[in-house]
């Protein structure tokens, strides 16, 4: 490949591969808010409900 | 009471059903003749400009929309819109986002079946032995109705009926188990066929298995940046058009899959984090395979001048038999990846496109899911047969002229002037950033109220009154004269009239004339759709109105 051509290419796919990387790990690992919240497959979590007022 | 109380089953679902949404058909075979056609690598610029300060801002808006509106139990952009605007029109406005996602599914499914005949022929062989043109034809007559080679009279109708049977079967499993669940699975698949076909496009070798140039031939050609390009605003709306398809926004479906998330939760870093995917998919995958491996076997001049008709003729007629130039077994292997990949791009946005109508029904008239889906279903059928049965007189690029192109522009734009102008960017920033997970830079809220709508509105005025050739420096200086290409000439069908008018053969002039009635009726029936859907949405609010729900 050319060097223009080169630099365009890997500039542009790498800068997209890390972004996509980067919000969709920051998404798997930021904790999720707790109960109730908008997803049904974590609702049973145990340490994820709010405590009740006492 | 709505009878909607639905819910997606995890973060990371709802954000692969988005990406699902977004990812489509036009990722593979849009993306890359687009770069191709404007400047090589100089259009990654403003393409990534565009996506930056237009394709980005759209999905904060439409996210925060649909979060909004889904906190009064609203899932479809109708009352989503009410809810953000005093004035009573802006429900009709909203008609778009229903009417727009009917009328693209309606063809969209049409070439989803394609995909999927494309994957049954792959396997049984049919292009195998086939020569270049054998492959070619066998489309043209695919969509033409002709001679099937499986036997069943009238296959396209056929698959166009089972994939539409698969998607509102999806549809009317719900959005955990059926939307949700196909993304699941969909789009790691799109990612992994994907990969494995542009490591693929990336290792051909000239003078092996009948290719005559290397990858790095088409490679250069897709990426050396060509500069003086990107002073031509034709190129900028080229790139920003493609922001918008490939988003998907302006249909509905963002605010639809947004309105099933509470107020606590997070949109902004789901908004991010969906576009991205989205965009690897388009940049990094959809630019890796089909010029590559196209110019690798059909060389640069040939490829030029497929291109000028699309990508679908690219995909379509030429793909199939260049995987064959690596062997019976590859050939077919490849053949399944290829339009696996096409097939699970289009279904994660066709069933994206049964959503805000299921919304409607379920919100408005306590419908439940199942009749909504199936409903959906019927109604697609209805309007997409045209699309089948008319092809060859542009019945289908009617459809995607309006409904899957022009309709997108109008609605963006208009939701973006009510998000920033009319609600306000000061309560719309607030929903943008409300829960959010990440912290959204300040400079949004300028580009979100100034720059986006001003970008949208030269989108279409650029699209309403494009200049002959796309000559604008000759249109500026005062010699404006409209392309056919042109909404306003398009319109008036001056490119038919005037072939009509230089025809001599009669049975030209007949298929002419033909050819004008089916793009005319063709503009009606989408327009009594639209109306139907504004009679629903009055009804609709009239009901709300009796309930004291208003």
């Amino acid at each position: 490949m050319n060097t223009s051509a080169l630099v365009v290419m890997l500039t542009t796919m790498l800068l997209v591969t890390a972004l996509m990387i980067y919000f969709f790990v920051k998404v798997i690992t930021i904790p999720p808010k707790p109960e109730p919240d908008s997803y049904l497959d974590n609702d049973d979590e145990v340490d994820r409900q709010v405590p009740k007022p006492q | 009471m709505s009878a909607n109380k639905e819910s997606w089953g995890s973060r990371v679902g709802l954000i692969l059903a988005m990406a699902g949404n977004a990812v489509g058909l036009g990722n593979f075979l849009r993306f890359p003749v687009q770069a191709v056609q404007n400047g090589g690598g100089a259009f990654i610029i403003p393409y990534l400009v565009c996506f930056f300060v237009m394709g980005i801002p759209l999905l904060f808006i439409e996210w925060s929309m649909g979060r909004f509106g889904g906190k009064y139990g609203y899932h479809s952009t109708p009352f989503i819109v009410d809810t953000m605007g005093k004035s009573r029109f802006w429900k009709y406005i909203g008609v778009f986002g229903i009417w727009t996602n009917i009328a693209v599914a309606a063809y969209y499914c049409y070439i989803e079946s394609w995909t999927l005949s494309y994957v049954f022929h792959s396997i049984i062989g049919t292009f195998s032995g086939l020569d270049q043109d054998g492959v070619s034809n066998f489309f043209g007559e695919y969509v033409s109705l002709g001679v099937s080679t499986l036997g069943v009279p009238y296959e396209p109708i056929v698959f166009y009926i089972l994939c539409l049977l698969l998607n509102t079967w999806i549809l009317s499993q719900g959005l955990a188990s059926g939307v949700e669940r196909v993304a699941k699975i969909g789009m790691p698949m799109l990612i992994l066929f994907g990969a494995f076909l542009a490591f693929k496009g990336f290792t051909i070798t000239a003078g092996e298995n009948g290719a005559i140039n290397d990858s790095s031939v088409g490679l250069n050609f897709l990426w050396t940046p060509n500069f003086d390009q990107l002073w031509s605003p034709t190129v900028w709306l080229a790139a920003a058009g493609q922001i918008f398809f490939t988003l998907s926004v302006g249909m509905g479906t963002v605010q639809c899959y947004a309105s099933y998330v509470r107020a606590k939760d997070d949109v902004a870093l789901n908004a991010m984090s969906a576009g991205w995917m989205n965009e690897f998919v388009e940049v990094v995958l959809g630019s890796s395979i089909l010029i590559p491996i196209s110019i690798g076997y059909l060389g640069i001049d040939r490829v030029t001048e497929l291109v000028q008709s699309g990508g679908l003729g690219l995909g379509f007629r030429a793909l199939p038999y260049l995987f064959y130039q690596w062997g019976d077994f590859l050939g077919a292997f490849s053949g399944v990846m290829w339009f696996g990949l096409l097939f699970f791009a289009g279904i994660t946005s066709s069933l994206a496109m049964g959503t805000p109508w299921i919304g409607f029904l379920m919100d408005e008239f306590n419908w439940r899911r199942k009749p909504a889906a199936w409903s959906f279903g019927v109604v697609v059928f209805v309007l997409g047969m045209p699309t089948v049965l008319f092809f060859k007189y542009g019945v289908f690029d009617e459809y995607d002229h309006w409904a899957g192109t022009v309709s997108l522009v109008v609605f963006a734009l208009l939701e973006t002037i009510l998000f920033s102008w009319v609600f306000g960017i000061r309560k719309g920033w607030q929903e943008i950033i409300s829960g959010a997970d990440i912290q959204v830079p300040n400079i949004y809220k300028f580009i979100i109220k100034f720059i986006t709508p001003i970008l949208l509105l030269w989108v279409f005025l650029g699209s309403l009154f494009t200049p002959k050739g796309n000559d604008w420096s000759a249109a500026l200086s005062g010699n404006w004269i409209l392309d056919n290409s042109s909404i306003i000439n398009r319109l008036a069908n001056t490119s038919l009239k005037k072939q009509l008018a230089a025809a001599t053969d009669p049975s030209q002039i007949e298929f002419l004339q033909d050819q004008i009635f089916f793009v005319n009726a063709a503009r009606i029936l989408l327009l009594s759709v639209w109306i139907i859907l504004a009679l629903l949405v009055y009804v609709a609010y009239k009901k709300r109105l009796r309930e004291g729900r208003i």
